[in-house]
């Protein structure tokens, strides 16, 4: 692990209070996961490939994206580990840079219909840019 | 009883009837609903991140608004519930979250408020049994599907709504107001969420599997407190119609206007 992946690997745990060596890698948490078959990567591999410092693939995965906020992985977790808030902080990581928002306001009005409600535009901007 | 009252973005525009009728059914139970002056929208899903302050300012400021006065914060719809409670939680027990907050406000908060969904002030406060008292016109013979969905009830550690797997305060609600829960597999699994923004697809298969499983349950109506969880049932074609529990709530207390 290099300095800069190393000093990135503290962010994303100090950022998500999660320590992933608590994990016994019982995969509970990607079987729960209704975003399983929409990730390259799963909740159970964001735990251990943080904890490995296996960080790039994630930095540049579309499973950050996919991700629902549900809260199932966080509640059903035997360990209390919380993948969710790796998953959160990892894609953090990512969306605080200057320029790399994943959602544009300007992309959001083509994204809408009639019915769609506010909801799910102001979840969305939160998730996907800053 | 006076309370606080949050009632979010969406219900001033795309949910205005889940607004509606909480407000003319709280009136009938003798709750003063005093809604927060200048709230600002809650963001719609809480940021875990500890070192996020700024999104979750606005919640701030709504619940120290009503620790000032000494009230419940009460919302309805799920999401602000969530990000609402979810960051009571981190003032109280983040202690470098609560700081740095505390740089950004004007008088200092501390995590003071008492916060409530609707259904808990419902079912703690003026209590079900109240509530089936005032019943006017009973849901006799309906059956009716409580959807959960994720925000009401997760994470529980937090929320402490009720049982994250087996929760009853929806279907007891249902029963008080005379109709017939009906208990179905998928009822606190996702819709999909704002997912449906750039991947409807992803949340019509979501969507699909709750309404068709409410449906083989033998449900002929579906209750939800969430505006984008009604969305996303409704859009991705629910057999069976999907309403807000307060439209239900306030056709059996009889105050439901007739469209």
């Amino acid at each position: 692990m290099n300095n800069s992946t190393e000093n990135l690997q503290k962010e994303i745990i100090r950022s998500s209070g999660v320590n992933p060596k608590k994990c016994m890698r019982c995969g509970k948490c990607s079987a729960t996961c209704p975003a399983y078959d929409e990730m390259e990567y799963h909740p159970h591999q964001f735990v251990y490939m943080v904890e490995n410092g296996d960080i790039q693939p994630l930095l540049e995965s579309k499973s950050l994206f996919q991700c629902l906020t549900c809260f199932a992985c966080i509640e059903r977790c035997p360990r209390g580990v919380e993948p969710a808030k790796l998953v959160e902080a990892v894609r953090l990581a990512v969306i605080r840079k200057q320029g790399a928002n994943h959602l544009k306001a300007d992309d959001i009005p083509a994204l809408l219909d009639e019915d769609m409600p506010q909801q799910a535009i102001v979840s969305a901007l939160r998730k996907y840019s800053k | 009883m006076k309370v606080s009252y949050f009632p979010g973005c969406t219900l001033k525009t795309k949910a205005k009837q889940l607004d509606k009728y909480t407000r003319k059914s709280a009136e009938v139970l003798d709750i003063t609903l005093e809604e927060i002056e200048n709230w600002q929208c809650c963001g719609g899903v809480f940021t875990t991140a500890r070192d996020e302050i700024a999104t979750k300012l606005s919640s701030v400021r709504a619940l120290s608004e009503a620790a000032k006065k000494d009230q419940i914060l009460v919302s309805v719809c799920s999401a602000c519930h969530n990000v609402i409670k979810q960051t009571n939680n981190a003032m109280q027990t983040d202690d470098e979250f609560n700081f740095r907050v505390n740089q950004y406000i004007d008088e200092e908060y501390n995590g003071e408020a008492k916060v409530m969904h609707f259904l808990e002030l419902l079912r703690d406060e003026v209590g079900f049994d109240k509530v089936a008292e005032k019943v006017k016109k009973s849901l006799e013979g309906k059956k009716v599907a409580a959807y959960y969905g994720c925000l009401l009830l997760r994470p529980s550690s937090v929320m402490q709504m009720d049982d994250p797997e087996n929760p009853t305060i929806i279907e007891d609600l249902i029963s008080a107001l005379g109709g017939e829960p009906v208990i179905y597999p998928y009822r606190n699994e996702c819709c999909g969420g704002y997912i449906a923004l750039e991947n409807p697809e992803s949340a019509k298969a979501r969507s699909n599997k709750v309404t068709d499983s409410a449906a083989k349950s033998g449900a002929e109506i579906i209750v939800t407190a969430c505006p984008l969880c009604k969305y996303n049932l409704e859009k991705n074609g629910s057999e069976i119609p999907v309403v807000y529990f307060t439209e239900l709530l306030a056709e059996a207390l009889g105050v439901k206007e007739e469209n």
